[in-house]
């Protein structure tokens, strides 16, 4: 088990696309969280007191897994269906021929990396927000407790999307296939379904159980929450922390008992 | 050392409505290379995989010293494997490529060095495996094969894309560690590829067996003798009066239900004498082929 998860660690350092991602990540979460630093201040103060009670910080930190969630599932997805491609599932499982022993190696791995990206995420909101507030003014609230918590669970969420990634692409061993579900479902399906979600009481029950939906509730914040208005009757952070280890496990199983068991031709 | 002996046992399996191996048994032993041959097709690859736990027989076994290879505590330190040459991430590392093997198998990576500099990758293995030739490759499979020092190997079509240079050096490798006590296993389509090298030979087609057992006993099955005399005429009248089955060639007679004492002596009655007398071996590759049937691509 130990000797697989170390294979597997040695998989990811030995190629490049996990930089790759973590650099376009940086980038894109550092962007955002600024625009939110630089931006929120004016807004809230227009809205005549409205948003008063939003968090500024927080929103900006939460960029991380508001619009950075989408870097550890593609980079779990690609570490899965990656074997497939390039019939490394080979040497794989004559190294480690108990198939499973090598997929619980894969969620560690996965796991790891995710915190390794929430790291990324975090510095580049945290940093980059937290700089741009300063200078526009607004108070970063980097002393409190509830920003720090919020930190820590956007550690755990980028985590559990990074396993959700391994699994779904056990699920889906086509590199291309997963990419374009996870790019449809992430960028358009899933902000369409959470916004036309929350119109209906029933439906909005149903909708927090999306897994952005559920991320958000995990983190505690999201710009994605502010714009459907769905954040009154969200999760609790730790029940959505169980949503998306379900789909995760969800995943896993579907996939450990199907595509993974296959015959390796 | 001595290697696990391999055995197959009414092994099948079917893809969907295709049978791929057909109740097929044999047995492959420690000390000697076991050449395992067939047409393209024939269900060599789906054999070895099935062997090692990566394709699931539909009935029978494959086991080594009988245990599955799933079930081997130390797989690659109990068998060598190298499959085919495209097994790999084209951006990682060759030498990176044996270091996830390794991490997996417990072994250390001075060891990933060492099987490197053995199969002649020393300096090619810190490069993305994406640029190596297809000689490059088969030398990475082998390296890989080699990494936990097992007593057995199995290796699919590992001289295919190889130079003179690296198929003679392959040559003297595995009679090297067959030499030591290991099961060697190699598989080929080619005939004259392995000719030299195997001691044995397990010949399949369309999923079957169709021969097991030493080069020579191959040899041996079928032969005839090229016969001439002056009066070649009389001498085909006379052999072919006495039973023999002649067939008329440029250079002479082939005559084949006689042995060449047998012909000498019947020439000498019919007091003709003769001017060639040579027992002649159908050849290995005609051999092979009448085993393997209408298939066979050589």
């Amino acid at each position: 088990m130990l000797r697989s998860l170390r294979s597997e660690m040695l998989k990811i350092t030995t190629t490049r696309s996990w930089w790759v991602l973590a650099l376009i990540l940086f980038g894109w979460v550092g962007f955002n969280a600024s625009v939110i630093g630089a931006l929120g201040g004016v807004i809230v103060d227009q809205s005549g007191g409205a948003l008063d009670a939003l968090s500024i910080p927080s929103l900006a930190y939460s960029v991380v897994t508001a619009v950075g969630y989408v870097f550890p599932l593609l980079f779990g997805a690609l570490a899965s269906t990656g074997e497939f491609r390039h019939q490394t599932l080979t040497p794989t499982f004559l190294a480690t021929p108990r198939r499973n022993v090598v997929l619980a190696g894969k969620v560690g791995a996965g796991f790891f990396w995710g915190v390794v990206y929430g790291v990324v995420g975090l510095v580049a909101a945290v940093g980059l927000g937290a700089l741009v507030m300063q200078l526009t003014g607004v108070d970063p609230e980097l002393g409190s407790s509830d920003t720090w918590a919020l930190i820590a669970r956007a550690l755990l969420a980028m985590a559990l999307w990074a396993v959700v990634g391994v699994g779904l692409g056990v699920l889906m061993p086509n590199q291309v296939a997963v990419i374009v579900v996870v790019l449809a479902f992430t960028q358009f399906l899933e902000p369409l379904l959470r916004t036309a979600a929350a119109f209906w009481e029933w439906t909005a029950a149903i909708g927090k159980f999306l897994p952005g939906a559920a991320t958000d509730a995990l983190v505690g914040s999201s710009i994605y929450s502010l714009i459907s208005g769905s954040a009154a009757d969200a999760l609790e952070w730790w029940q959505g922390g169980l949503v998306l280890g379900g789909y995760a496990a969800l995943f896993l199983i579907i996939g450990g008992l199907t595509t993974w068991r296959r015959d390796v031709t | 050392m001595t290697g696990a002996v391999i055995e197959i046992q009414s092994l099948t399996k079917r893809f969907g409505g295709t049978t791929a191996v057909d109740d097929l048994s044999f047995r492959v032993e420690p000390g000697v290379v076991t050449g395992f041959l067939g047409p393209n097709g024939a269900g060599k690859t789906t054999t070895l995989r099935s062997l090692l736990g990566l394709v699931k027989p539909t009935s029978g076994s494959a086991t080594f010293d009988g245990h599955a290879y799933a079930e081997l505590p130390d797989p690659l330190r109990t068998v060598g494997t190298a499959l085919e040459a495209s097994s790999f991430h084209p951006g990682r590392s060759g030498r990176d490529h044996l270091r996830v093997a390794a991490a997996a198998a417990g072994i250390p990576d001075s060891r990933v060095d060492e099987v490197l500099e053995w199969v002649g990758l020393g300096t090619a293995g810190g490069r993305r495996a994406g640029g190596y030739s297809l000689g490059m490759r088969q030398r990475l499979g082998l390296a890989f094969a080699l990494l936990g020092d097992p007593g057995a190997l199995v290796l699919d079509e590992p001289i295919n894309g190889l130079d003179p240079e690296g198929i003679r050096w392959i040559r003297g490798f595995l009679r090297s560690l067959a030499a030591e006590g290991r099961t060697v296993l190699v598989s080929s389509h080619l005939l004259s590829e392995v000719q030299q090298t195997v001691d044995r030979v397990v010949i399949i087609s369309h999923g079957k067996l169709a021969y097991q057992g030493t080069l020579d006993g191959l040899e041996t099955g079928i032969g005839r003798v090229h016969v001439d005399a002056a009066d070649r005429e009389g001498l085909a009248r006379a052999l072919g009066a006495a039973g023999a089955q002649v067939e008329l060639v440029a250079d002479g007679l082939h005559v084949s239900g006689f042995e060449a004492t047998a012909i000498g002596e019947l020439a000498l009655a019919a007091a003709i004498p003769l001017r060639l007398l040579v027992p002649e071996r159908e050849g290995l590759e005609d051999v092979f082929l009448g085993l393997v049937g209408e298939g066979g691509e050589l």
